[in-house]
């Protein structure tokens, strides 16, 4: 044997002590490594589902909101004085309602305070009693039950989304005072709180002849300046401290002259209101008055305490158009001009899409133009959807000059972005169906086209219909490409609906809506999401429907 | 009226179809079996050279009237009207025009300008008129001409194939058109936009401010349109969302591909592939409701002051979404390494974690490469979810908590309610898209070769 043999042989048969401790513990590493592993799965799967569950839950928590709404029930008297038979909508319907819950509040009578309380229903309160009455004119005369909607502050607040009250305190505030009562300086509770600070009655700023006339608010200011020198920290302490903390200064030393020149130990001064209470150990709280006045708020209780507030399903998010004002807007005509633009869609890319399917899977020859065409199918399925809508801008509304906004062009831009994936699927779709079909097709006789025609294309279209299906759902959520040609208009009707009208889809109503500033949208935009996200989720049950039931394995 | 012509063709269509096969089986003496083809192609065949025709001629005629129309209409004009006017004024005295022929009359329009609508309105009544003339004697004609060829011995069955094959050829053609609309588009644009701003200024200039060259005063391309700023936000976004997507992706796939139970890995898979059904603008919403509040209140706490709108929430929201694009490449790309491979290694006394680090890894990398190219491509052409949540002002900048801006989000902003062709400003967007467009191609050009590189060695 050669060295280089033997010592390959004793590396062999070196022996290995299976038990040994450096062995065992060895091993107990590489397990440990390999659960670890494991475990870093389980905690990418668990981060992934519970990315989507956060997602879907807090569209949920948000979304439920939208789909009721705080509707007040009044007794409104449809005065035969203000409305014209022959002329029903014209009449003015706002003074009727104006009327109407004036009633309720007799107390109610300056102008500004009128004007308050109609604030708190919604807008529209005056057209839903216009087409009442257009719609029941013999009720004239009559006092009839009309449900109005509250205005989007009061539904929001009726809700839960607003608060009536909140905190007095900002978080800095309250810091700055927990600062001051961990050094002991804070004593009593409520009224009686105080803060205590070692004040000296500097004979410069007391004139002992006058003493009334002294600068005892900046005495206050040093005192406090010996807890922290910090000019800015002393001028915010300031809202601590009672307004008149200077007043019970100057009393104190007036009652005592021989202070001046002394320092005052731990002189207590009085807290202001909402660091009392905090002082005794609760949280001060004011009321919102941010998006209503507090009489607004009283008035509202006592529509409350008459029980005529309720709160039914908000049919007007599936019956409106949009709208300005949250309580009013809906999704029906971004509905409509999504339908219509996957209509157009569909009709585009479905006949087109398999026609060229067809042709590159069954007819082709395999030649440099056919690979052309492939590679470009498959790029084109990658192409970023941005990109199709400058397409569609510089073509089909610059070049040809098509209207914009206009769920036509949005559907002929969305059947070319869903094109190639259309090819694609349903060249899988016909990979899928057996030789063997065709070949007993040829064998009595049948010619290619009608092999394809009889035989092929039947066998695939579940296959097909599923990748159109896919397709489509994925068009259904595209969104630049629409805002690029501008079907993102502002259409508060759904009067005008139709293929060259200015329409909305639902992916650009939610961006619109997502947008707007007005707390209510917050609710109409996630409810929006959920409705979109219900239209795929419908749309990928049919696919996976269609898969199950009529797709056949070979 | 376009309604009536499609009607009319269509009817004259189907009737076609009906008289052709009649008139087969009479050539064929009511002997089916004499004719070369069944009756039913000989109707399909008149009928096609009946219908097809027509509705292509309709279609060229929907695209030219028109022009046509307006080009007599300025023709028409007195010539004191027309001369010494720019394009867009001459544009505007046509749209003045249809406005009035429509009975929309602002102020006093002149006795030339109702003279004009008269006349507009009259051709248009000549135009439809004499297209669904036209269109019907076209009908007419094919119906004469096809069906005096129809005898026994006619192969009809050959002509309707051959014009299903052009049919299929052009709808492929379509994919290609496509492409071909794209480039030229967005380069036609561009370079309209470059024949304003130096392409140098573009590609290496560091400030972006495309709305400062709206004002007529300001001079064009003044510092304003380098790109620097946006090419640099969007490499960052994706970067963020690669750092989320990329390790909650692969560790996804190694579980599911090599420690899941297969009934879990069944229940498992579709819900994460749920998440790149979703749409983006979803994705946008969430981010501004959810995520970013919460990351600026994490970061608040820990002493950090945080944009509302930084880059970070907006790359993390975007690798959400990729996750399951990573995952399931990745995915593919380890289920397709050999078996031979990993029972090799298992063979040799390797754990899980052993073979999977040191064969199963390596031979996947390709494939998982091509799938990270392929997510990268995604997030630099993903739209939605930074327009909702990232900036919109240009700043050149790499901190995560400052807010950035992508090619995508200044295209849509610079074209949203803006159908002006002729500033920077609007052109910007296509220099933008076709800087998108190529990355994005380079990209998945280079991702499919590796890709199908990889797949050979082992097929």
């Amino acid at each position: 044997m050669t060295d280089a043999a033997l010592e390959a042989d004793a590396g062999f048969n070196r022996q290995q002590d299976w038990a040994s401790e450096a062995n065992s513990r060895r091993l107990k590493k590489r397990y440990a490594a390999n659960r670890r592993l494991q475990f870093y799965g389980l905690t990418a799967i668990a981060l992934a589902i519970g990315l989507l569950g956060t997602l879907v839950s807090s569209l949920v928590i948000e979304g439920y909101k939208a789909f009721y709404q705080s509707k007040a029930t009044l007794a409104i008297r449809l005065d035969p004085a203000l409305i014209d038979p022959a002329n029903l909508a014209d009449a003015n319907y706002r003074r009727i309602f104006n009327t109407a819950i004036e009633q309720y509040f007799p107390d109610v009578t300056s102008p500004t305070e009128k004007r308050q309380l109609s604030d708190i229903f919604s807008n529209e309160s005056r057209y839903a009693l216009r087409d009442y009455v257009v719609a029941n004119p013999g009720q004239i005369g009559q006092t009839v039950q009309l449900k109005v909607s509250l205005s989007d502050p009061f539904d929001q607040l009726e809700k839960g989304v607003i608060p009536r009250y909140v905190q007095a305190l900002s978080d800095a505030e309250k810091a700055r005072f927990e600062f001051l009562a961990n050094r002991g300086l804070i004593e009593g509770r409520g009224a009686d709180a105080a803060l205590k600070v070692n004040l000296f009655i500097d004979p410069q700023k007391v004139n002992a002849a006058d003493i009334p006339s002294g600068q005892f608010r900046d005495i206050i200011a040093d005192g406090l300046g010996t807890i922290v020198r910090n000019p800015d920290f002393v001028e915010r302490s300031f809202a601590i401290i009672r307004d008149d903390a200077a007043e019970v200064l100057k009393a104190r030393v007036v009652a005592d002259p021989g202070s001046i020149g002394q320092v005052l130990e731990n002189f207590k001064l009085p807290l202001s209101q909402h660091y009392g209470t905090l002082a005794s150990g609760e949280t001060p709280m004011v009321f919102n008055g941010r998006f209503a006045s507090e009489k607004q708020f009283e008035w509202l209780d006592r529509l409350k305490t008459q029980s005529m507030i309720s709160y039914p399903f908000a049919s007007e998010l599936f019956v409106n158009a949009t709208s300005r004002f949250p309580e009013l807007a809906g999704l029906a005509g971004a509905i409509a001009g999504s339908f219509y633009a996957l209509i157009v869609c569909f009709l585009i890319s479905f006949p087109l899409g398999i026609a060229a399917a067809v042709y590159l899977e069954e007819f082709a020859p395999k030649n440099r133009w056919t690979d052309l065409v492939e590679v470009n199918i498959n790029n084109l399925a990658a192409v970023p959807s941005v990109v199709f809508g400058l397409l569609g801008l510089a073509v089909f509304l610059n070049t040809f000059g098509l209207p914009r906004s206009v769920p036509l062009v949005g559907g002929m831009v969305l059947s070319l972005i869903t094109l190639p994936t259309i090819i694609i699927t349903t060249r899988a779709a016909l990979k899928a169906v057996p030789p063997s079909i065709r070949e007993a097709a040829l064998g009595v006789g049948a010619s290619k086209h009608q092999v394809i025609m009889h035989h092929v294309l039947p066998l695939a279209m579940p296959g097909i219909m599923t990748g159109v299906i896919i397709g489509l759902a994925h068009a259904l959520g595209e969104t630049a490409p629409l805002l690029l040609i501008g079907m993102n208009a502002f259409i508060p009707s759904i009067d005008n609906i139709g293929l060259l009208e200015p329409a909305t889809a639902l992916p650009t109503q939610i961006y619109a809506w997502a947008d707007s500033p007005e707390r209510g949208f917050v609710a109409r935009t996630s409810a929006a999401i959920l409705v979109l996200l219900g239209f795929l989720v419908l749309m990928n049950g049919i696919a996976i429907f269609l898969r199950q039931r009529f797709e056949r394995k070979w | 009226m376009l309604v009536y012509v499609l009607a009319a063709i269509l009817a004259l269509t189907l009737a076609s179809y009906f008289i052709g096969s009649r008139r087969s089986l009479q050539t064929a003496a009511g002997q089916a079996s004499h004719l070369h083809s069944r009756p039913g192609y000989y109707g399909a065949f008149v009928a096609a050279w009946v219908g097809i025709p027509a509705l292509i001629l309709v279609l060229l005629w929907l695209m030219f009237q028109g022009t046509v129309i307006d080009t007599l209409l300025l023709a028409s004009l007195p010539d004191e009207k027309t001369a010494n006017l720019s394009g867009a004024q001459i544009d505007l005295i046509i749209s003045e025009i249809k406005q009035v022929s429509r009975g929309n009359v602002f102020g006093q329009p002149d006795q030339a300008i109702l003279d004009a609508a008269q006349r507009y309105q009259a051709w248009q009544g000549i135009a439809s008129w004499s297209m669904l003339a036209v269109a019907i004697s076209l009908c007419i004609l094919g119906l004469i001409v096809t069906r005096a060829r129809i005898s026994p011995e006619f192969r009809a069955r050959q002509g309707v194939e051959a014009v299903l094959n052009a049919f299929m050829i052009a709808c492929s053609v379509i994919a290609v058109l496509t492409t071909v609309g794209i480039v030229v588009s967005l380069l036609v644009e561009a370079l309209r936009f470059f024949s304003m701003v130096s392409p140098l200024e573009f590609f290496f200039g560091l400030s972006w401010e495309p709305q400062i060259a709206l004002r007529a005063d300001q001079s064009l391309g003044a510092g304003a349109f380098g790109a620097i700023p946006v090419f640099l936000g969007t490499l960052e976004i994706a970067l963020f969302a690669m750092l989320v997507a990329i390790p909650i992706g692969l560790f996804t796939a190694i579980y599911l591909t090599e420690y899941a139970h297969p009934k879990f890995r069944a229940v498992v898979k579709p819900i994460i592939e749920i998440l790149a059904g979703i749409p983006t603008v979803v994705y946008g919403f969430f981010a501004i409701l959810v995520v970013a509040p919460a990351f600026r209140n994490f970061m608040a706490n820990i002493g950090v002051d945080a944009a509302p709108n930084s880059a970070f929430v907006a790359g993390a929201v975007m690798g959400i979404m990729i996750i399951p694009f990573i995952s399931s490449l990745s995915d593919d790309a380890i289920t397709a390494v050999p078996r031979s491979l990993r029972d090799g290694s298992y063979a040799l006394g390797a754990t899980q974690s052993e073979t999977i680090t040191s064969v199963l890894l390596p031979a996947a990398l390709p494939g998982i490469m091509g799938g990270i190219l392929l997510a990268v491509s995604r997030a630099i052409g993903e739209t939605m979810i930074v327009v909702m949540a990232a900036g919109i002002i240009a700043t050149l900048t790499i901190n995560p908590f400052e807010p950035v801006t992508t090619v995508t989000v200044q295209i849509v902003t610079l074209l949203i309610g803006d159908t002006e062709f002729d500033s920077p400003k609007t052109l910007a967007a296509f220099a933008l898209g076709l800087v998108l467009f190529f990355a994005t191609l380079i990209l998945n050009v280079i991702a499919l070769r590796i890709v199908q590189k990889y797949r050979e060695r082992y097929d």
